[in-house]
């Protein structure tokens, strides 16, 4: 039997690779899909979790998740549609009508 | 090991669902209102805003029938815990309905003007709002975070409503991308309390927080260590979401690219269910690891990050000329005032925070109605010049927006000032050294935001018209928003001399939280 | 003794997942043979009822009605992702039936009212899609 840590090891790799992913990439579908990463190696230790303490809500927190996660994709690829219709560009550095 | 078939419990009655009854509503009209964008013709899109206002009355309607149930203060449990009601979640279900219902009330004209009249704007908000209200019901988790989510997606969205705007495009994207970003780190931060825990429930995990913190260390280490991690992930994901410093830095862009009708419903609605979690999450779930033995508490994290929201956003706000940005960096400002209440952890705090978040609904909703309505009339209005010498072309707009301003100011006698009274007073009433010292610079810090308030008056009474003004009638309130916006100004005058009956509604709140807290054990399962 | 973060990592599972007889897995070889059965058997019998033309562009390798030869960098119709966002949404949506699938005789009649009013909602967001002409291709 896998134990626990190997789980948890993984998904705190995932959520970094996600985290470090959505500052350093410049493309928007990237950071989406390191956005998706994390929310993923969060389902992990979710599930993990769940199997090791016999307890059935990390499970159905998962599945809702996705659903959100779904949901995201689709509201993020949505914007970006708009964005690009306007743009012609999808690269994050050169998003700067709005001042800092 | 899990067992392939779990007994079921017994089946959810018609009690438990009579309790989501205003959300049933709700959801009901939101769909309706999308059926509605399509059925209708181009023409007659404006009816969906009716319909939505009509909707929300009939669910404040539902509502009001939950109101005995704040007497007592025990939170009665449905949907075995899933969800629970109690005075907080009563009453901020009623600011969230008040905060749509201006929304929609002030964006009717508004996007008549830009043409971008459609029923989904209403359905969105709408959604956004059912949102809210299940933050502000769930005693759990899962719907903490699906509900908390579905009210951020359908602010997402609406930020980006103006699709052949780029600045709406790009305060959409920055405020997607962060808003999931803080998403992502709170689940994350959700599934190590789940872990540590093992329980969802808010009132199982409090209880099972007590007993670690109160020294009953496992023999395997110190589970406070990984509920530390935890919490700074939870943290930081609430903070964001309340544009906390330094969190912040999505706020005034979001805010600056949003249609102003979004903007102004943001800043009071979605901010208010962010509070809602906060605390949901702080005062409840976690609220053992306040101050803990040899390990710092989230008190002392939260009273850095208050000083330093409130301080950033003063400073920030002093330097801007868009009213937009401005008014994002004063509610950032607002924001650090807020955490001091709960950083107080004392009955007034408690209260200082429900009535804050109370009549900030009612001041920031009219300031952007009134910028809202200069837009309409052919001056941007984005600028602090715009609102040039709009006491001779429109005394009475003028006049309501000095008193919103004066309020959010916190000058004596208007609403603004009892809730800074209640947040600061409870610092020092604390009676912890350490607090003191921020309560001083928490005055400081109001002082600081009394220069830039004072520039919106300069403006409006003192300097002349500019000339780049192309329409110098007099501003064209519709009478539905004249007589609201007359009405908070009262209110926030009202409210500032004889706070009395808004603070007993403040007191609901923070008994409620107290309570709960003493309780916890008791309404995990029905 | 030296606190770690890690408390948890020590924990083991005590045993294996629950694994019945051999016979549990019938009703899943069932299911899987009814599922093969069904498109090789319509495609057996359609075999001897349909007249067969080969065109040019029936010959052609299958590509969802895009031309197969060319740049593979070529931009794609922003249709593709409107379509896509649809697909995703209501197909990640099913994955609340599954549960309610593994309980449904317990649940009995209030599930599938839940369930019912699950999709009811579903469809509503469905005919806003399809009246809005997010569906339509032209």
């Amino acid at each position: 039997m896998v134990p626990l840590s190997w789980y948890l090891i993984l998904s705190a790799a995932l959520f970094a690779i996600g985290a470090v992913g959505v500052f350093v990439k410049n493309n928007i579908i990237s950071t989406l899909l390191c956005l998706e990463l994390m929310l993923n190696a969060a389902n992990l230790a979710f599930v993990a979790f769940s199997i090791f303490q016999g307890t059935i809500e990390g499970q159905l927190f998962v599945i809702l998740v996705m659903a959100v996660a779904a949901a995201e994709a689709g509201v993020g690829l949505a914007i970006v549609i708009a964005l690009f219709r306007n743009r012609e560009t999808l690269d994050v550095d050169e998003s700067s009508l709005l001042k800092l | 090991m899990l067992p392939l078939l779990v007994e079921l419990p017994p089946l959810p009655t018609l009690r438990d669902t009579a309790f989501i009854m205003p959300e049933i509503i709700l959801t009901l009209f939101a769909g309706a209102a999308l059926v509605l964008d399509v059925a209708l013709p181009r023409s007659k899109k404006h009816l969906t805003a009716y319909f939505s206002l009509i909707g929300l009355a009939f669910v404040a309607i539902a509502l009001a029938q939950q109101v005995a149930m704040t007497a007592s203060l025990l939170p009665i449990s449905a949907f075995y815990g899933m969800l629970f009601i109690d005075g907080l979640s009563v009453v901020f279900r009623f600011v969230f309905i008040v905060a749509a219902a201006f929304s929609i009330l002030y964006s009717i004209k508004y996007l008549e003007f830009e043409r971008e009249q459609r029923g989904e704007y209403y359905a969105l908000i709408l959604f956004s709002t059912l949102g809210m209200m299940f933050v502000a019901t769930s005693g759990d988790l899962i719907a903490l975070f699906v509900s908390f989510e579905l009210m951020s997606l359908s602010v997402y969205v609406l930020v980006g409503y103006f699709k052949r705007d780029k600045r709406s495009n790009e305060a959409a994207m920055k405020y997607f991308l962060t808003g999931i970003f803080s998403s992502a780190l709170m689940l994350y931060g959700l599934s190590l309390v789940y872990g540590v825990t093992g329980h969802t429930n808010l009132g199982l995990i409090s209880e099972t927080i007590a007993g670690y913190v109160q020294g009953g260390t496992a023999e395997s280490g110190d589970p406070r260590l990984l509920l530390m991690v935890a919490l700074v992930l939870v943290a930081a994901g609430l903070l964001f979401k309340i544009a906390a410093v330094p969190f912040h830095m999505w706020a005034p862009d979001a805010y600056e690219g949003a249609p102003t009708t979004v903007t102004a419903f943001m800043s009071v609605g979605p901010k208010a269910g962010a509070y809602v979690l906060l605390a949901r999450m702080l005062l409840f779930a976690l609220a053992p690891m306040r101050e803990m033995e040899n390990l710092p508490g989230w008190a002392a994290l939260l009273a850095v990050v208050a000083v330093l929201t409130m301080t950033v956003g003063n400073l920030a706000a002093v330097t801007q000329d868009n009213v937009k940005r401005l008014l994002a960096y004063s509610s950032i400002a607002h924001a650090g005032y807020i955490l001091l209440g709960i950083v107080s952890g004392t009955d007034m705090g408690y209260q200082g925070v429900a009535f804050h978040i109370m009549t900030y609904t009612l001041m920031n909703t009219g300031v952007f109605a009134i910028i809202i309505a200069l837009h309409r009339q052919g001056v941007i209005g984005e600028n602090l010049n715009d609102l040039n010498g709009l006491f001779s072309r429109a005394p009475s707009a003028a006049v309501l927006m000095l008193i919103f301003i004066l309020g959010l100011a916190g000058i004596p006698s208007t609403a603004g000032f009892v809730g800074k009274f209640f947040l600061f007073g409870s610092l020092i009433q604390s009676g912890k050294p350490w607090l003191t010292y921020i309560a001083i610079i928490a005055v400081l810090n109001a002082v600081v935001a009394f220069y830039y308030y004072a520039r919106f008056a300069r403006a409006m009474f003192l300097n002349a018209p500019s000339e780049n003004i192309a329409d110098a009638s007099p501003l064209l309130l519709a009478p539905s928003v004249r007589i609201t916006l007359t009405l908070s100004a009262i209110a926030v005058l009202f409210f500032g001399i004889y706070p009395q009956p808004l603070i007993n509604v403040a007191d609901i709140v923070a008994q409620s939280i107290t309570t709960v807290y003493a309780q916890s054990s008791g309404i995990a399962l029905r | 003794m030296v606190p770690t973060v890690f408390f948890l990592l020590q924990q083991t599972a005590t045993d294996t997942p629950a694994r019945g007889p051999i016979m549990g897995y019938i009703p899943i070889a069932l299911l899987f043979a009814i599922s093969l059965a069904i498109p090789v058997g319509a495609l057996t019998v359609g075999r001897f009822f349909r007249r067969t033309v080969m065109t040019q562009e029936k010959m052609m390798p299958y590509e969802c009605g895009v031309d197969p030869v060319g740049d593979a960098r070529d931009r794609i119709s922003v249709r593709y992702y409107i379509i896509a966002m649809l697909f995703l949404i209501f197909d990640v949506e099913t994955i609340f039936l599954f549960p309610w699938a593994v309980v449904f005789d317990q649940l009995a009649l209030f599930g599938l009212i839940e369930a019912l009013i699950f999709i009811a909602i579903l469809v509503v967001g469905y005919y806003y899609a399809w009246r809005k002409g997010a569906l339509d291709w032209a």
